[in-house]
């Protein structure tokens, strides 16, 4: 396709715009991966955003449904079948010279197909199934894809998914079966955790029989803010979802007012801060060695202190577990100073093997060492009486500007 | 050593070639960091013509020589003399300086590698191919300014990445050139060189701003993801203000608009749609089975089952073979001949029976002109599974034959060994007898062993239609 295509423009524009609400943009995971002679594509293993909206969000995939025509009537989603939002269909051609076109102007890592519900779940996983099959077999496309798999949908066709997509996620939507059952009364808790599974194991057993089989595994979507739901009820089910199916991700999506709203989910800003704070709590939980119970114990009433974010106020509650020695604390316990990255751990645990580190040394090795000071000894430097001023939270809680996603 | 500083001029951009050499030379001379001026850019080589002359190789630690290879790409003009700086401390004493991650130079290093790291990121995901119209067909031409010396670091991305294509990348610090067979770096260019238009970036515009959500509007974060120096080259960026001015607005219009009621809240179609949509006919699954791609190292061709509807007895081998893929039916090659024969013992017409393979299609791995029998793995074997399920639900026998391991492994959903199982058997909630694979009477070695093997496969024969008859 050279040209731009005024019908083709009016699809892209309804069905990008009834994509967006899915916060999955990660083109990671995939085992590297390169195109033959005549034809695109590549998979680097780190994904990589080839822009940002100014929402902050990163564009790393061709993000769109195939159709946000619906049978379903989810009330959190733009797309339901009772609202009144434009609607359109693309075919699985259009679909693919899309891709194929912001592909080879470099706009993108690849495709993130999902769809609204028509005709039945398999005829709808089918589309989608055969847009994933036409692009890397009629065209050797060897980008990144990743296809939004209908729980509902016969098993067989996740087993056609796995063939040709990198990642695969079914969304659980909401944190609890109850919320389900009144936001979304086609959908069905226990269908959505047996698809699952069923993928996790398929995914599993494919690795070790060395096939290809949705190489970069199989993430979810949680929406938040839309029920009555904790920050310990979601991070509960995280943890579970982590571990019963090894998810490579939880996204987390605040929920977020929508043209066409349901009078069943009042339209207000949605709550980032919220979200931000389980990405924090997300990261703690996978790489900081924490549990649900200790994040949550940071918080009050299984929610998250929005103030602070979750490593600073389940310290500021545990203070007698510290200061923590650089030159000599355990790896486990230096992950838990705040302001401390696994990266600046790491290399705190490499240097003090040659040298004695002083603050001045800390400072060249994290970005967070004023956050970090009240928590640490370090040749040069201890904390004196810090560690016991009542005011401590305050002189830590940054001031009211946003914080970025990760930091 | 108090003699006058000794220079050393490098080519521009980044002379990694150049610095290595120049290093080893002032290593093997005993000269100090202080002894020695860099500088970038041609000119005066106080070493004269002699390039040959290279001192020993430099023995550095890996972390070191990777250090090397980023930071001597950096814009700075300090960077020689830093990386110099380093080679010499780490050579004269300090073999682990690299590890201290903390020492100001290491530390300065490792800031300005980080940076060439970011930039080559940054340059993998902000090139803006334009297509063009050449005589020899369609070709891509992008307009880039890197910060750092990285055109020739990254030509193995964009190779790998549009190997299919013909393309360019053009820059104030050199230029990238691919014709589908060879790469060409080429000299800086001009920003006119490339072209200023694509017709179909319109598409990538409308999707930029289709895919922003105003009630999210963050551009501290947007902006330190994507630093306003690489906007003028992104085509998107000049949607950028509009976006930010408009969100505010079109958020308040959202909140605004009551929200109502849905009058047709009811599941009923949806849930009818999903209770119906299992394949209602042989005929309907076996289009699925045709038109869906196997695992990878099979045969295309799926082989399906075969025989009537209803049919008492149902037999499940493990998978078609060489003769099977070849005429598009079940047990046609020598292990069928064994069954029809044995059948027909029996006392079984196979054409009232049903026939069909646990997988559908043959796995195989090529050997010269020949097509060596591969046996499924449990996870292929799950691949099929469904839809052997299904087939035999819609047949519906009254007794399902499991020929061999991989078929009882299939109906059973877990393996069981034939010898210990061999007969009547629950599979997988169906009425089901086990017994071996015809083919495996073909591979008995002694002819007294394999008469009575096939005495007891026919007899086995017998029983299952015996049990089929009686059920």
């Amino acid at each position: 396709m050279n040209i731009m295509d005024p019908v083709l423009a009016k699809k892209l524009r309804i069905l990008a715009d009834a994509a967006k609400y899915d916060a999955s943009c990660a083109s990671s995971g995939s085992k590297g991966r390169k195109a033959g002679a005549d034809a695109v594509g590549s998979t680097t293993g780190a994904g990589i955003c080839h822009s940002y909206t100014p929402d902050g969000r990163c564009v790393s995939l061709l993000k769109i449904l195939l159709t946000n025509y619906c049978l379903f009537d989810c009330a959190y989603c733009i797309n339901r079948r009772s609202s009144n939002v434009a609607r359109a269909r693309f075919t699985v051609e259009e679909v693919v010279s899309l891709t194929l076109g912001f592909y080879k102007r470099n706009y993108i890592e690849g495709l993130f197909l999902s769809s609204g519900i028509i005709k039945t779940p398999d005829h709808t996983m089918e589309t989608l199934v055969r847009v994933a099959r036409t692009l890397r077999q009629s065209h050797g496309f060897a980008g990144y894809i990743h296809l939004k798999t209908i729980p509902e949908a016969s098993p067989w066709l996740i087993e056609q998914a796995g063939l040709w997509a990198d990642r695969l996620s079914i969304n659980v939507e909401l944190p609890a079966a109850d919320s389900l059952r009144v936001l979304a009364p086609e959908k069905d808790g226990a269908s959505i955790d047996t698809a699952m599974g069923q993928m996790s194991e398929r995914i599993d057993e494919a690795r070790e029989e060395r096939r290809r089989f949705a190489p970069a595994g199989q993430s979810t979507q949680m929406i938040v803010g839309a029920d009555a739901a904790t920050d310990e009820t979601v991070l509960s089910r995280s943890a579970a979802l982590y571990g019963r199916y090894r998810l490579r991700r939880v996204y987390y999506s605040a929920f977020s007012p929508i043209p066409e709203a349901s009078s069943l989910l009042p339209a207000r800003s949605p709550p980032l801060k919220r979200e931000n704070r389980l990405y924090q709590a997300d990261w703690l939980l996978r790489y900081y060695g924490f549990s649900v119970p200790e994040i949550a114990a940071g918080g009050a009433d299984g929610m998250l202190d929005l103030d602070i974010d979750p490593k600073l106020a389940w310290a500021l509650k545990h203070r007698d577990r510290f200061p923590v020695d650089v030159n000599s604390g355990e790896r486990e316990m230096l992950l838990r100073v705040p302001g401390l990255g696994a990266k600046a751990v790491d290399k705190i645990i490499v240097a003090r093997r040659r040298t004695r580190l002083t603050l001045g040394d800390l400072s060249r090795l994290s970005p967070g060492l004023k956050r970090a000071r009240p928590f640490l000894i370090a040749d040069d430097h201890t904390p004196g009486r810090l560690m016991d001023r009542l005011d401590l939270r305050d002189r830590l809680a940054p001031g009211p500007t946003q914080p970025g996603l990760f930091d | 050593m108090s003699a006058a500083p000794i220079h050393v001029a490098l080519e521009p951009g980044a002379d990694l070639d150049g610095f290595r050499r120049a290093a080893r030379r002032l290593i093997g001379e005993q000269r100090p960091p202080e002894a020695v001026v860099w500088s970038s850019g041609g000119g005066c080589d106080l070493f004269g013509p002699s390039p040959n002359a290279d001192g020993a190789p430099l023995m550095l630690p890996k972390a070191v020589a990777d250090l090397i290879g980023l930071a001597a790409l950096h814009s700075d003009p300090e960077r020689y003399a830093r990386l110099y700086a380093l080679i010499w401390r780490t050579i004269r004493g300090e073999r682990h300086l690299i590890e201290i991650a903390s020492d100001p130079l290491v530390h300065r290093l490792q800031a300005m590698a980080k940076s060439v790291r970011r930039d080559i990121h940054k340059m993998h995901a902000f090139v803006r191919f334009r297509q063009v119209h050449a005589a020899a067909g369609e070709r891509y031409i992008a307009w880039f300014e890197p910060e750092h010396f990285i055109v020739a670091a990254v030509a193995d991305f964009f190779v790998t990445r549009f190997r299919g294509m013909s393309w360019a990348i053009l820059t104030p610090k050199g230029s990238l050139a691919w014709d589908r067979r060879a790469l060409t770096i080429g000299p800086p260019a001009q920003r006119g060189a490339a072209p200023d238009r694509d017709d179909f970036e319109a598409h990538w515009l409308d999707y930029y701003e289709s895919t922003f959500n105003p009630a999210r509007v963050n551009p501290t974060m947007m902006k330190s993801e994507m630093p306003v120096k690489y906007w003028r080259n992104l085509p998107e960026a000049a949607l950028i203000p509009r976006l930010i001015q408009e969100a505010a607005p079109r958020v308040e219009a959202m909140i605004a608009n009551e929200a109502r009621m849905s009058e047709k809240r009811t599941p009923q179609k949806a849930v009818a749609a999903m209770a119906d949509q299992a394949p209602a006919s042989l005929e309907a699954l076996n289009r699925i089975i045709m038109a869906s791609e196997p695992p990878a190292p099979f045969a295309p061709r799926a082989v399906l089952g075969e025989g009537p509807v209803g049919a008492r007895l149902a037999f499940v081998g493990e998978q078609p073979g060489d003769q099977e893929d070849i005429e598009g039916r079940p047990f046609v090659g020598p292990a069928g001949q064994v069954l029809n024969r044995a059948l027909a013992e029996a006392g079984i017409a196979r054409n009232q029976t049903y026939v069909t393979n646990a997988v559908k299609n043959f796995k195989f791995k090529p050997a010269g002109k020949r097509r060596l029998h591969q046996t499924p793995t449990a996870g292929e074997v799950k691949h099929y599974r469904w839809w052997l399920d299904r087939e035999l639900e819609l047949v519906h026998p009254r007794l399902v034959v499991a020929l061999g391991a991989t078929a009882t492994l299939a109906l059973a959903g877990k393996p069981l060994p034939i010898t210990r199982n061999r007969g009547p058997a629950d599979l997988g909630g169906r009425a089901g007898f086990i017994t071996v694979h015809p083919s495996y009477l073909l591979r008995l070695p002694d002819e007294a062993e394999k008469r009575a093997a096939y005495e007891a496969f026919v007899s086995d024969l017998k029983r299952a239609r015996a049990l089929a008859e009686a059920a």
